[in-house]
C-alpha cells in the first residue's frame, strides 16, 4: 500500500460520503440544476480523480517511508488547540491562552520556570491588551471578567 | 497616459496622507517581520491583522494588508541569506546561491542586492500593474455568467497545471476546496446545505480558518519537535555595499526577473514560488559561467529575489481587474474588501477610484519604505532569527487562534481551523498541495451562481459555454493545459520501454 493508494482511497470515501448526504435536497434536471446537483457532481469528479490517483500510485512512497518523527508533538499541539477551541467562550481568552502556552512550552518543550511564566503572560494579558484593548477586537471574557 | 498620471495623482493625494502612509508602514513592518520568520507566511500575518482593520476604512485596511503581502517578499530573502531557512516558499531559490555568498564572506552585498532587486521590481511590476489591470477590467465588462464560469474553471485548471505534483493530485484538491464551498445556505435556493445544526455555516466556512488552518497551523504540526536551527550567519554592516563587479552581475537577472515574475505572477497558481525557479532556472542557462550558480553566484540571488516581488504585483492584476482570485492571498484581501463594503470586480477602477489608485500609489510607497526599513535593521531581524523553535511557535499558535476567533467573534471558525490544519498535516504527508482547496473554495460560490445563471439564461442549453467567442476562448486554452498535463502519461504508454521494470 502505497501513499497515493491511501490518499485516493480516502477521496473516493469522501466523495461516496458526499454523494450520499446530498439525498437531503433536490437535484434539479441537467438544464435546470438544483441545490444538490453541484455537490453530486463535485462529488462524482472527486471520486474519479481518487481512482485515478490510486491507480496510478503504484510507485509512490509507502507510509513507513513518510517519516513521522513529529508525532508526538503533533499530538500536543492538537490537544492545546483543541483546548482552545472549547475553552475561549466559557474560560475567557485570557485564562484559556495562559493554559495553552504554559502547556505548550512547560509540558511539552520543558523550557524554564521564569522563561515560560513570562512569556505565558506576555501573551495572555498582552495581546488582549493590544487587540481588545488598544484596537478595540472584542475577545471574550471569561468567570469574573477575566 | 495622461489620464493615468492624473490618476496616480489622485493615488499619491491618497497614499500620501498620514493615516494611509502610517498603515502602509506598519503594513510593510509586518510583513517584513512575518517574512523572516520561518514557518509563518503573509497568509497568516494577513489573517491575524484583519480583525484589526475592521475599524479603518477600506483604503487604509487593504494598504496595510497589501503591505503585509510584499513586504513578506522582503523578508523571506533575509532568512535564505544569512541562515539557509526559506523564510517563506518564494525564498527557496534564494537559500541555494544566498548563503553560499554568505559563506564566502559577501552576505551583506547578497542582502542588498536581494533588497534592491525586490524594489526595482517591485516599482516596474506596480506600472505595469497600473497599465495592465483598467483596460482589462473595461474589458471583463463584457463578461457575462458563461465568460465568468469559464474564467474561474480556467483559473482552476490552470492552478492543477501550475502545481508543483501532479495536475491530477492538484485537481483533486480544487474539487475538494470546490465541494467545502458547498457548505452553508444555497444562494438561488434558499436550502441550508451540509450544515447539521451549526447555524455558524450559514454564511459558509470562511476562507481565514481554512487558510490559517491549512498553511499556519499545518505548519506547526509539520516543523515543531525538530530540533537544531541552523547557524546564522552575521553580516558586518559596514559591508553591506556590493562591489561594482557584482552590481554588473546583478543588472540584467534583475530585469529579467521582473518580467519574468510579473508575467508568471498574472497566472493564477503559486505564481512567487514558480517565478522564482523560472528565474533561477534561465539565469543559469544564459549565464556565461553557470558553474558558479550554486557556489554563491550572483545572479542566482538577483533573478529569483526581483522575481517573487514582481509576481505579487501580477497577483493583484486579476484581483483588481476581475474580482477573481489567482493567489490564496489574494483571496484573503478580496474578504477584506467585501468586509469593508466594497464590492470586487471590474467595477471597482471605476466606482472607486480612490480606493484603486491609492492602493497603486501605495504599493510606490511601499517599495521605497521596505528598501529603508530592510538594510539598516538586518542586525535586529538577525536577533529575532536567534529565537528557538520551541519558543516561536506557541507565539505563533496564539496569534492563528486569535485571528481566526477575531474574524466573526466565534469558536466554530476556530475549530474549522483545528480540523484544516489536521487535514493539511494529513495531505502534506502524503504529498498533495493544499494551496488549490483554499482558492476552490473561495470560487466555488461563484461558480456554482454563474453555471447556474448561463444555463437559465440559454434555457438549459450546455452549448452556451462555447457558442460565445470568450468563453469558448477559454475552454479551449483550459483544454490545451489538459491535454499538455496528459501528453507524459499517453507518450508513456505508447513508450515499450515503460513496460519493462514493471511495479518491481
Amino acid at each position: 500500500m502505497t501513499v497515493d493508494r491511501i490518499a485516493g482511497v480516502a477521496l473516493v470515501l469522501f466523495g461516496l460520503l458526499t454523494m450520499w448526504e446530498s439525498r437531503a435536497f433536490p437535484l434539479g434536471s441537467l438544464h435546470r440544476p438544483g441545490p444538490a446537483y453541484m455537490p453530486v457532481l463535485l462529488a462524482v469528479l472527486l471520486v474519479l480523480f481518487g481512482v485515478a490517483v490510486a491507480a496510478m500510485g503504484g510507485r509512490a512512497r509507502r507510509p513507513a517511508e513518510v517519516g513521522w518523527p513529529e508525532w508526538r508533538h503533533a499530538v500536543a499541539i492538537f490537544a492545546a488547540c483543541a483546548f482552545a477551541a472549547g475553552g475561549l467562550e466559557r474560560l475567557g481568552y485570557r485564562i484559556t491562552m495562559a493554559l495553552v502556552v504554559a502547556f505548550l512550552l512547560l509540558v511539552v518543550e520543558r523550557k524554564g520556570w521564569a522563561l515560560s511564566l513570562a512569556l505565558t503572560l506576555v501573551m495572555a494579558w498582552g495581546s488582549f491588551f493590544v487587540f481588545d484593548t488598544l484596537l478595540r477586537v472584542p475577545l471574550p471574557r471569561g468567570p469574573f471578567g477575566i | 497616459m495622461l489620464e493615468t498620471l492624473q490618476n496616480l495623482g489622485l493615488g499619491f493625494s491618497v497614499a500620501l496622507a498620514p493615516g494611509v502612509l502610517w498603515y502602509g508602514f506598519i503594513g510593510c513592518l509586518v510583513g517584513t517581520l512575518v517574512g523572516v520568520l520561518p514557518g509563518v507566511g503573509p497568509l497568516a500575518g494577513i489573517s491575524l491583522l484583519l480583525p484589526a482593520t475592521y475599524g479603518l476604512d477600506a483604503t487604509r485596511a487593504l494598504v496595510m494588508l497589501a503591505g503585509i503581502y510584499y513586504g513578506a517578499m522582503y523578508g523571506g530573502s533575509t532568512t535564505s541569506i544569512l541562515m539557509r531557512i526559506p523564510g517563506e516558499a518564494a525564498s527557496v531559490m534564494t537559500c541555494i546561491d544566498g548563503y553560499a555568498m554568505a559563506r564566502k564572506g559577501r552576505a551583506g552585498p547578497a542582502l542588498t542586492i536581494a533588497a534592491v532587486g525586490s524594489y526595482v521590481a517591485g516599482t516596474v511590476s506596480v506600472v505595469a500593474l497600473m497599465f495592465l489591470a483598467p483596460p482589462l477590467a473595461a474589458f471583463a465588462l463584457r463578461f457575462g455568467p458563461p465568460e465568468y464560469f469559464s474564467l474561474l474553471l480556467l483559473g482552476l485548471l490552470v492552478l492543477a497545471y501550475m502545481n508543483t505534483g501532479s495536475m491530477l493530485k492538484g485537481l483533486a484538491m480544487a474539487a475538494l476546496g470546490l465541494l467545502l464551498g458547498m457548505i452553508g445556505i444555497d444562494q438561488m435556493s434558499g436550502y441550508f446545505r451540509f450544515a447539521y445544526g451549526v447555524t455558524e455555516l450559514a454564511d459558509g466556512i470562511g476562507v481565514v480558518p481554512v487558510a490559517v488552518g491549512l498553511f499556519g497551523l499545518a505548519e506547526i504540526l509539520l516543523t515543531a519537535g525538530q530540533e537544531n536551527p541552523p547557524a546564522v550567519i552575521r553580516p558586518r554592516l559596514r559591508d553591506l555595499l556590493p562591489s561594482r563587479q557584482e552590481w554588473r552581475e546583478a543588472h540584467m537577472p534583475i530585469w529579467r526577473g521582473t518580467g519574468i515574475g510579473f508575467l508568471i505572477g498574472i497566472i493564477p497558481g503559486s505564481a512567487h514560488v514558480i517565478s522564482t525557479f523560472v528565474s533561477y532556472a534561465i539565469e543559469r542557462k544564459i549565464s556565461k559561467h553557470p558553474e558558479e550558480f550554486g557556489k554563491g553566484a550572483v545572479a542566482g540571488v538577483a533573478g529569483p529575489e526581483s522575481a517573487n516581488n514582481a509576481a505579487t504585483s501580477g497577483a493583484f492584476v486579476p484581483m483588481l481587474a476581475l474580482g477573481v482570485p489567482g493567489v490564496p492571498v489574494a483571496a484573503l484581501l478580496l474578504a477584506a474588501m467585501m468586509v469593508h463594503g466594497v464590492t470586487p470586480g471590474p467595477l471597482l477602477i471605476q466606482q472607486d477610484p480612490r480606493l484603486f489608485w491609492g492602493f497603486i500609489a501605495s504599493m510606490y510607497v511601499g517599495n521605497v519604505i521596505l528598501l529603508i526599513l530592510n538594510l539598516p535593521l538586518v542586525g535586529l531581524f538577525v536577533n529575532l532569527l536567534r529565537v528557538p523553535y520551541p519558543v516561536l511557535y506557541p507565539i505563533v499558535l496564539v496569534c492563528s487562534i486569535l485571528g481566526v476567533y477575531a474574524v466573526n467573534s466565534s469558536a466554530v471558525d476556530v475549530w474549522i481551523m483545528l480540523a484544516m490544519g489536521v487535514v493539511g498535516y494529513l495531505l502534506r504527508k502524503l504529498d498533495f498541495e493544499t494551496a488549490p482547496i483554499v482558492l476552490g473554495l473561495v470560487l466555488a460560490p461563484m461558480m456554482e451562481l454563474s453555471l447556474r445563471q448561463s444555463l437559465a439564461m440559454s434555457a438549459g442549453n450546455y452549448t452556451i459555454f462555447v457558442t460565445r467567442p470568450i468563453s469558448a476562448a477559454l475552454l479551449a486554452i483550459g483544454l490545451v493545459l489538459v491535454i499538455l498535463a496528459l501528453r507524459p502519461l499517453i507518450s508513456r504508454t505508447l513508450d515499450w520501454r515503460a513496460r519493462l521494470p514493471a511495479d518491481t
